[in-house]
């Protein structure tokens, strides 16, 4: 430790100069944003439930139907996830580097599960496959539900939640140095290799990115669940949905008890997939 | 290995990116491949190897055709400008990738990458990852990776491009003596004429997808081809003159032109390069006028020092653009020209290039 160095000077300012414009003023609108639209709702949230106390909250939150609505939610959400950031960057690749007639077409309609209705889209997909539907005709028979099933969940979460994995995926592979995926090859790299070892680690950290958003989506989707799903308790009930008919019976305290529940669930995945993404961006850096 | 380049064409669009180039780069040699951008030199190294396929035309490697080879079946080593390390990767596995892919055993990786890293002098550095190293080390780790799997041909695009200046000569001659060592076949691509000069045992100048001139450093400094050459090695003060009976006049001043027999005079182009001038202050009161015969008067405009080379600008009397005199910087103080002062200039070489050669008998 060098111990000679000359005292620094008394600290005047606290912020420390710039002559980038609008920190003050930007920073004070974000708080109150924050503050406005996501704190103080939560905080609502929480204190509802509380009201329940503790008995009353295990009660709300911790029944059997509820304990199966949260199953049938992570699962079917993770699942959504799994595929849509597969799936995502599958597409998100193609877009960017496939030239091919159309490829403007198609990349204005991956975001249009964003502008529908989420309802329109539960409506169709259930019209698509019940028994006597276009697909279903086909699919039912060979034994595949894809309507008032778990399948059918995950279709319209992947459905919601693809968007997010492609927009997120797409602008890191419009990045990436085709240099080295070059380099690689002339060292010997077959296309696998080349994807694998070269091009994987690079846009990593944004597939899982786009898997945390995906869920983060699929977790709170309720309007195309509700028309494919059946809701039926144990089976094909989500969480959300679960709430919606706690409002219905009036029970405000018990539907919230439960929407906290989820929301502990939800936050912590977020924060564990978060964890992971920091972890893959630092060594891919 | 020797490369031989024949007759290859190749166009990106409308473009013309290479147009019918043929090229031999014998066993060994240091070849540089210099012009201006767009002139088609790292489509040509790119089409070496394998990056890029040709329209028309075969590359060889030592007289075998390899031009529907694959470039990783090509044994090619490749630097890239912007190095294009694997930034996710330590500088050890940067070295080790094209090893790791061959599926060589660990002993054989580990006891290479070494060997490499000792080479490059980078001895201690193989963990680091690239984003830690300087410009200059990453260059290295580039060349070390490219070398890792032997390859036949050393191809380099622009190496030391994106280098400040003093990283940049230490870095070439340092390739030179890596070069003397290994004797590998290797060509680089450059737009820098000192580095081309300086490094290289041929230089092939390209522009506009063809070669313009190929030849020893000094064959192609001292005798240029064309006036794009002349003109692309830069330096070179360019005046409208005309030639007639073996004679070519730059403002009226005669300069033997044997070339140039005919009695019909014809509009050439006059290339003086700065540092082929002689200056001399002009004796006071008339003798501008005496000196006519030999030499050109102008006026000193101003003088610029960089470093050992002091550049005159001078306003030739007789009007026209501005002359540029390259002196020895100490010559020049001796000579201690002032702004405003009458010299006479004295070519000791010129060049003069006809616009139109084939109209030439």
């Amino acid at each position: 430790m060098n111990t000679n160095q000359p005292p620094s000077p008394p600290n005047r300012r606290v912020r420390t100069r710039t002559v980038l414009p609008g920190f003050g003023l930007s920073a004070a609108i974000t708080s109150l944003m924050i503050v406005g639209l996501v704190l103080i709702p939560l905080a609502v949230l929480i204190l509802r439930a509380a009201s329940l106390g503790p008995a009353g909250f295990l009660a709300a939150a911790w029944t059997p139907r509820a304990r199966a609505a949260y199953a049938v939610s992570l699962g079917a959400s993770l699942a959504a996830a799994i595929i849509s950031s597969l799936l995502g960057l599958l597409v998100a690749w193609v877009l960017v580097r496939l030239e091919f007639p159309g490829r403007r077409i198609l990349d204005a309609l991956v975001d249009v599960p964003l502008a529908l209705p989420t309802a329109v889209a539960g409506l169709v997909y259930s019209t698509l496959y019940v028994e006597k539907g276009w697909l279903g005709q086909i699919l039912v028979p060979m034994g595949i539900r894809g309507a008032y099933s778990r399948l059918g969940i995950v279709l319209v979460l992947v459905f919601v939640s693809l968007p997010f994995a492609i927009r997120v995926v797409q602008p890191v592979i419009e990045s990436l140095d085709k240099d080295t995926e070059e380099a690689a090859r002339l060292l010997g790299a077959s296309k696998s290799q080349t994807f694998l070892r070269v091009v994987l680690p690079g846009i990593l950290p944004a597939v899982v990115t786009g898997f945390a958003l995906a869920l983060a989506r699929a977790l709170g989707e309720y309007g195309s669940v509700v028309f494919i799903s059946g809701n039926m308790p144990f089976k094909t009930e989500i969480a959300p949905v679960l709430i919606v008919s706690r409002l219905e019976e009036f029970a405000y305290a018990e539907a919230t008890a439960i929407a906290v529940v989820l929301l502990g669930m939800s936050l912590s995945m977020l924060i564990v997939v978060n964890v992971l993404q920091q972890r893959l961006a630092r060594n891919a850096q | 290995m020797s490369i031989r380049v024949d007759g290859v064409s190749k166009s990106f669009g409308a473009f013309k990116a290479l147009d019918n180039v043929s090229l031999d780069v014998p066993q060994g040699t240091l070849l540089a491949l210099l012009g201006p951008s767009g002139s088609g030199k790292t489509t040509l190294l790119r089409i070496i190897a394998g990056l890029e396929w040709p329209d028309s035309g075969r590359i060889e490697e030592d007289g075998t055709d390899i031009t529907d080879r694959h470039a990783r079946q090509r044994d090619v080593g490749f630097v890239f400008q912007h190095y294009a390390l694997f930034r996710h990767m330590s500088v050890f596995e940067n070295i080790a990738f094209g090893m790791r892919v061959r599926k060589a055993p660990q002993a054989e990786v580990k006891a290479r990458v070494d060997e490499l890293l000792h080479l490059v002098r980078l001895d201690n550095l193989g963990s680091r990852k690239p984003a830690q190293l300087s410009g200059g080390q990453r260059q290295r780790v580039a060349l070390a990776r490219a070398l890792a799997i032997r390859p036949r041909i050393l191809l380099l695009d622009e190496p030391f491009g994106a280098l400040d200046a003093k990283v940049r000569v230490e870095l070439r001659q340092w390739l030179r003596r890596l070069h003397d060592e290994i004797g590998m076949t290797t060509v680089f691509v450059t737009h820098d004429q000192e580095e081309a000069f300086e490094l290289a045992d041929d230089v092939v100048v390209m522009n506009e997808g063809h070669v313009e001139q190929r030849g020893k450093p000094d064959e192609v400094f001292d005798k240029p081809a064309s006036p794009f050459v002349m003109d692309f090695l830069g330096n070179v003060n360019v005046y409208h003159g005309r030639v007639e009976n073996g004679l070519a006049f730059w403002h009226g001043v005669p300069i033997h032109y044997p070339d140039y027999p005919h009695a019909q005079a014809r509009e050439a182009r006059v290339y003086l390069r700065p540092h082929e001038l002689d200056i001399a202050r002009a004796p006071s009161g008339s003798a501008s006028e005496a000196h006519a015969g030999t030499s050109l008067a102008a006026t000193v405009l101003r003088q610029t020092r960089t470093g050992p080379i002091t550049r005159i600008t001078c306003q030739p009397r007789q009007g026209g653009s501005d002359l540029h005199v390259d002196l020895p910087s100490a010559a020049a103080r001796e000579l201690g020209l002032q702004p405003g002062e009458s010299v006479s200039i004295t070519p000791r070489h010129v060049r003069v290039f006809l616009p139109d050669p084939e109209y030439v008998i």
